[in-house]
Order: C-alpha cells, then structure tokens, then sequence
C-alpha cells in the first residue's frame, strides 16, 4: 500500500482567532514494504504529518493518496475509517490507551471496531502475546496490573491485532531503559520483515532511523526539506546541521576518523558493526600494527 | 576522590545495610526491593546510580527523599538518622526533580513554580523576589517568567523544576530520572544546566538514570542490580565490567561498543576506550604515525 | 470546534483593564451582574450595551476577535430573540406573514433579554480575558479571606482552584491524545445509536481517569518533598496591589449604577 503526499497544507484551528500553520507544502512518497524514518526537530511538523498517514487529521490543502484511497480537505468520515483499518499508529507511550478489564478484551477492541468477528480477533489476540514475548497467562489479567514494559508490548498488540499493512511508530521507545528500548526497535524490525509490512518510524534517534530505515524524510519547519537513503541523508551532515538536526554516531566517529587519518572509508557506516568492518579494512591496509 | 590522609570532605547521605520490602498481602510475593545497600555520598560529589527498571532505583530514591522507611538499616542524610521527625526540616536542605515534567509544575506560571517551595517554607516576599530571578538565571529560564507550562518544552519545564529546588539554596540536588521523558535536545539542556551548577557551586548530585551521558559525567557510580549494589566506582572502572553491565541491560559508551566490534574483525586494541577521543588517537598512534 | 472558544481564555496584554487588580474587576463584574437586573427601558439597555462596548475598546480587544470567538454563544442569543418573537403575544401585531405573527411585546422582550444576556457573557469574557486564571484565583481568596473565621477552608479551595486551571490543557492535550489512539483502532465515537455512543466513550474515560490519578498521586508527592503542609505558616509569592486605577474603576462603576437607577422607568 503506497501512501503519497502531494503538496501537503494544514492548519491548526482554520477560521479562528487562533489559527496556526503547521504543514506547508509536504511532498513524499512512502513505496509499500519500504522502513521509513521521519526525523525533525521538535516542532518541525512531524507528529502532525503522521496524523495525516492514516487520516486522523484531513490536509487543509493538497492530498494524501493512501493505496486507493484519496483524501482531501473534503473526505468524509467513512472513508477514513476504512483507510484506519489498513494503516495502525502506535503513539508516543501507548499504554495510555489501555482501558479494558483484561489484557485479552484490550487487543480485541480493535479488531471487534473494524468487523473482525470475535472468535479470529481471540485467536488473534493469544498469538500476539506470544510473538511479543509476553507470559500467556497473561490474558485474563487487568492491562492496569502489568508493569511498564508489559504495558507497552500489550498497547503494541492492540495495534497490530487488526493486521494493518502499514504501521507507524511514533516514538515507541520513549521511556524505555535502554534494554527494553533495544528489544521493542528489534521487535519492530523482525514484524517488518515477517509480516510485510510498511513501517514509518518518526524518532528523535539517528542512530535507529540508520540502523533499521531505508527511506529517510527530513521534516523542518512544517515541510519536507530532504528524503533519500539513510546513506544519502547522513552523508549530508552540514545540511542536517542547518535542520538542527544531528548524525549518527558512527557516521560522526567516520568522519572524525577520515579527518585524522587522511584514508576515506569505503562507504558511510550507518551502525557500529559495518564501520569497525570499514575501519578494519583501512587499518589492514594501513599494514597493522606498528 | 577519597583518600586517606586527605581530610575527609563532609559527608551528605550515607546508607547502613538498607533493606525494603514492600508489604503485599500475598506472602509469596512480597520479594526485598532493596537489600543490604551501603554506601556514602561525599559533599560536592556528582553520584549516579543506574539499572535496569525494576532495578529497585527508584524504591532507593522514595527511602532517600523518605517517601518510605527502611524495614531494616539506616539512612543518615546531613549526618542525621532520616526519620519522621526530622523529614520537613531535611527535605527543605535538598531539592528533588522527578521524571513526569507535567506531573511536579504546581505554579501556573514559571516563577510562581519556582517560588511554590519557598512559600512553603514560609520565606518573606522581599526575599522570594532575588531568589526566584537568580534561580531562574543558573538555569538560563529568566527570560520566561510568566510562561505558563504548557507552552514550555519538556527540557524547559524540567529546568523549571531544577530551579524551583535551587530556589532554597539546597545542600543536596537529587535528579530521580528526570531527563527520561526527554527528547535529546531536552535531555542535553538538563545535563548541561546541571554541569554547569556543578562547575559554579559545587553542589552535590544524585543522579538516578540510565541515561549513558549522565554516567559519564559522574564522579561515582552505583550499579543497581535486583535490589542489590552490583558496583560502585567511577566510570572508568564500571565501565571496566562491559559485559556484566550489557548483561544487566545496560548500555556502554559508543566508543567501547566500536572498541568491541573492531576486536572482533581482528584489530589489536589496548582493551576498550571510554571516549571516542582515547579510541581514535589509539588507533592514529599505533597504524599511522609510522 | 474547541479550539475556536475564547470564553473562558486569557490573553494577555497591558491595557487598562489587563492591569486592575482582580479584586477590583471581580467585584465589578459582580456588581454589573446585579446592576444589568436594574435595567427595564430602552435608555437603560442602551446604557448597559454603550458602557460594554466601552469596556471591550478600554481593554483594548478587537471587536471582530471577540464575537468570532464567541460565535456559539452569539447563536445562542439569536435563539433567545427567536424564542421570544414566536412565544410572547402581547402587545399590538407588528408583523403579520402566512401563520407567523411577531406582536411588540415579543420584539421588545426578546431583544431586552438578548442584550441582557450579550452584556453578562461580553462582561464575565472580558474578565477572564484581560485577567489571568491565577489572578482571579488570588482575587477571590483574598477577597473571600474573612470567611476563614467561619472555618471555610479560603486557602485550599483557591489551591484546588489554580491546580485544577492549571491542568485544564494538560488534561484536554491528553484527551485528545488518547482520543486519537482510540479512533486509530477503529473507535467512533460520532455514529451510531445513542447507547452505542455512551458505550464508545468508555475507551476515552477510563484512561483519562486513570492518567489523571496518576498525575495527582505524582503532584501530592513533588508538594509535599518540596514542603507544602497547607496553608498554615506559607507566605505568598503573589501580591496583590490596589492602585487608583482600581478606585478609578470602581467611581466609574458608581456613576454606571447612578445612570442606571436614574434612568429606569
């Protein structure tokens, strides 16, 4: 399911005293089956886009084109739920989302929302808590009587029980310690490829939108300022400075590295793992140690 | 730090064989949050204490700030034993900042937040005025005193918070995970206000987190592991312990993480670096510089 | 839809009005609340409508920025005028068409209330619109302090007050957080029957509520290490200053009153 932007607008509060512009002329395109990262700044506009990816928020100018469906300015209600059906968000702290008596009712709601008959959407909710990794027993408990981490795996189910075939990730790491932090991006990678999905990513963290994105969108300022490959966009490092915007460590340690020695590396090492590989290459030709 | 000989600085906290168990009516369930936990905390020393969540980090924050008592051992703050009595009076001689910056704003504008404790401590207004203003300064807010919170930004709003703790001149700042709920820029304009006290005062830190820069810039660390004290030394040291600390869940410096990576692909490293700085001058030394 | 209502916003600035004290524009509003009952001719309401557009100019608010944002209201006055021309028959037949018939009693009562009606809610808009939530608050614990001797509990109550205004947008940016999670997983909360409608609010309610002990539980906490104990022994930040611009308003207020009680029939 491609999903692709087309000059973009929208305005916060239209015809008020209030009003407020927060997206200007967006333009992309997100290809079905790609990872996509969306980076910016605070403010830059970013979490209003993705309000846009699933029609929670209609553009006040342009259109958002959603496999077959067109939405402008004027896409009634019905439509927009169908297209919810096919693209899931996991917000920022998705916990908070959790209301019902049990864990199992709780990954239900959405399913049983979208026309899902109850019998798949229980079947369905015993096999997410398994592919999460969360203890079976688990589903006749209260989602209030979890821990943090749990919380959030069972919030996560919730999403991908209506098996939507695009998801976005709004931060889903926020608060996480770094292992739990780890384990839910890996948890997301391993979806993506088993399931087939399209995955948008919207993160503060280069170092993730690197290591697990093939698409990356630069929002600033409320418009898409810069897309390419994660290689393409962090090769731009002056340019992503400008956006206030950093680089990936292991780009920075490969500049820093290219500065001192003199020796370019073979390519722009987007993880820890491929620029000791680069590294090792040049310190090998570089004839060992002394 | 400490060495014999040298005059023992004045001692801040300090921790006897501490042990807590929550009490649960389930027999089985009620397992020590803390047990046996000493240490000492120094005047003008920057402490961090991490672990994974439910590490038992934050039961050793609430003992400290004596939101609870010890079942077992004691807890001496400004050489006093913690107890009910003496609790209002060594409170007002610390400052707390906590992770929710929402949840700890009571004023409706920056400094009547930063004034809520002096109030309560019963401070003459003539007096309230400078001490809000030069609280606000070492925190670079003074331009944004009639700011309501929810036009601030959540590093704002934490450096609000810190503030508002300086505003009685503490002896002691504790940071329970405050930058945890932070985007990276916030995060990084909370540690650098911290820095910078730190630097013009000499005010003793503790730091609870799992926020990797913040470890580095302590003097000591504490290691929490399953209610007990996995570790304490400085970085350096801690950081010495690379694979029990990931066995724990914990991160490690980028530059350690690479060191690992490039011994794996076959480079020679004199053991692992703690800076990026000490890893590429390694390596410039001993390939290059021929 | 929300986002569009200044009834009941604050937006600051430094007129004359911005400047009073609270207590001086609360007992003045006060006071017009009782004053606009005096009113019961023409002179007097144009006298209530003139002093109110006065007010709105000296506050320096911009005529179109204020009934833009109070448009729902405004229809609600419409309809009061229409209610009025339909049901009140007294009075001689001013207008006669097919089966509506609008007698001059109807008219002149219909737009009485509505003027009425415009003045109290221009009034109590302008208030809260050149006065901070805090001012008021402080405004009225102040002005409330001698029923402390009655035991009232002044200084809680004004607590309450501006912690609950405080967290007005906190807790509305959190409703609609978590509305949007719930439509994203195929909740409707705007079709279907009245009951399928409650039951559809149940997803929204239950983590608002849960969220909002929460947050109490963590502020009670982050007050009390920071050594709130209620108000006994507390100083204030906040002092209130009563200026002879305060005094200034209220004269003006009496020679409003002067008018009106010289003026009605």
């Amino acid at each position: 399911m491609d999903i692709v932007l087309q000059q973009v607008g929208y305005l916060y509060a239209k015809d008020s005293p209030f009003e407020k512009r927060a997206l200007r002329d967006v333009n992309a395109t997100i290809p079905s089956g790609s990872y996509t990262a969306i980076i910016g700044h605070t403010g830059s506009g970013k979490s209003t886009l993705l309000l846009h990816l699933n029609g929670l928020l209609k553009p006040s100018e342009g259109s958002v084109r959603i496999g077959s469906t067109l939405i402008t300015s004027d896409t009634k209600g019905k439509a927009l739920k169908d297209v919810r059906k096919h693209v899931g968000i996991v917000f920022q702290f998705p916990e908070h989302q959790l209301f019902e008596e049990t864990v199992e009712k709780d990954i239900m709601f959405g399913p049983m929302n979208f026309g899902i008959p109850e019998e798949e959407a229980r079947s369905r909710a015993h096999e997410l808590i398994e592919l999460l990794g969360l203890p079976p027993d688990i589903a006749q408990k209260s989602p209030f009587d979890l821990s943090g981490g749990q919380m959030r795996r069972v919030a996560i189910a919730g999403v991908l029980a209506f098996n939507p075939s695009v998801l976005i990730l709004d931060e889903p790491t926020a608060g996480l310690d770094p292992r739990g932090r780890k384990e839910i991006m890996e948890l997301f990678h391993r979806l993506h490829e088993e399931e087939n999905l399209t995955t948008i990513l919207v993160t503060h963290s280069m170092e993730d939108a690197a290591r697990y994105a093939d698409q990356v969108l630069v929002m600033h300022d409320g418009t898409s300022v810069l897309s390419g490959t994660p290689e393409d966009v962090f090769g731009k490092a002056e340019e992503l400075a400008s956006y206030r915007l950093g680089i990936p460590r292991s780009v920075r340690f490969q500049r820093d590295f290219e500065t001192l020695t003199g020796k370019p590396l073979g390519q722009l090492a987007l993880t820890e793992e491929q620029l000791a590989k680069e590294m090792a290459v040049v310190l090998k030709e570089a004839g060992g140690r002394k | 730090m400490i060495q014999s000989g040298v005059v023992e600085l004045k001692e801040i906290l300090s921790l006897e064989h501490v042990s807590f168990t929550y009490a649960s009516e389930d027999v089985q369930e009620s397992r020590k949050a803390l047990e046996d936990i000493s240490f000492t905390i120094r005047e003008g020393e920057w402490i961090a204490i991490v672990g994974h969540n439910g590490s038992g980090k934050s039961t050793l924050a609430k003992l400290i700030i004596g939101l609870l008592f010890p079942n077992e051992g004691t807890i001496r703050v400004f050489l006093e034993e913690l107890g009910e009595e003496n609790l209002w009076n060594i409170r007002s001689r610390m400052g707390i900042v906590f992770q929710n910056p929402d949840n700890q704003f009571v004023g409706s504008t920056v400094q009547d937040d930063v004034a809520f404790a002096l109030e309560n401590n019963g401070v003459p207004f003539e007096k309230m005025v400078p001490r809000v203003h030069a609280a606000l300064a070492q925190v670079k807010m003074e331009s944004f005193l009639d700011h309501e919170p929810h036009h601030l930004s959540g590093g704002q709003k934490q450096r609000v918070a810190i503030a508002g703790a300086l505003a009685l001149e503490p002896e002691l700042l504790i940071l329970d995970e405050a930058t945890s709920m932070l985007d990276p820029q916030g995060r990084d304009e909370v540690i650098r206000v911290v820095e910078e006290l730190k630097r013009q005062t000499g005010l003793t830190v503790l730091s609870i987190t799992h926020d990797l820069e913040e470890v580095l810039l302590a003097d000591r660390v504490i290691v929490m592991n399953q209610g007990k004290v996995l570790a304490i030394g400085s970085p350096a040291q801690i950081f010495e312990r690379g694979d029990e600390l990931e066995a724990i869940g914990l991160d490690l410096p980028f530059s350690m993480k690479l060191s690992d990576s490039l011994q794996k692909e076959g480079i020679e490293l004199n053991g692992n670096h703690m800076s990026e700085e000490e890893l590429v001058n390694e390596l410039w030394t001993s390939y290059f510089n021929k | 839809m929300m986002e569009k209502m200044i009834f009941g916003r604050y937006i600051p600035g430094h007129s004359f009005v911005h400047r009073l004290d609270p207590r001086s524009k609360l007992i003045f509003v006060f006071l017009f609340i009782v004053a606009v009952f005096f009113a019961n001719n023409t002179a007097t309401y144009a006298v209530l409508l003139a002093f109110t557009l006065l007010t709105i100019l000296t506050a320096r608010i911009r005529l179109y920025f204020l009934f833009n944002g109070l448009k729902p209201i405004l229809f609600l006055v419409a309809f009061t005028l229409l209610m009025h021309f339909i049901f009140t028959k007294e009075g001689p037949i001013l207008f006669e068409w097919k089966f509506i018939r609008i007698y001059e009693e109807g008219l002149r009562q219909g737009i009485y209330i509505s003027i009425r009606f415009l003045v109290l809610v221009l009034m109590t808009t302008i208030l809260t619109l050149t006065t901070s939530p805090i001012s008021i608050t402080d405004g009225m614990e102040t002005l409330l302090n001698p029923l402390k001797k009655l035991k009232l509990p002044v200084h809680e109550l004004a607590l309450m007050m501006s912690i609950s205004l405080r967290f007005i947008p906190t807790l509305m940016d959190e409703t609609d957080k978590i509305m949007k999670a719930q439509l994203a997983r195929g909740s409707d909360l705007t079709t279907g029957s009245l009951k399928e409608r409650i039951k559809a609010v149940v997803p929204l309610l239950v983590p608002l509520f849960v969220s909002a002990f929460k947050r109490a539980e963590d502020l009670a906490i982050a007050m009390e290490v920071r050594g709130y104990r209620g108000g006994e022994g507390r100083t204030r930040y906040r002092q209130l200053d009563w200026q002879w611009r305060d005094t200034i308003a209220l004269v003006i207020f009496g020679l409003l009153l002067i008018a009106l009680l010289w003026l009605r029939s």
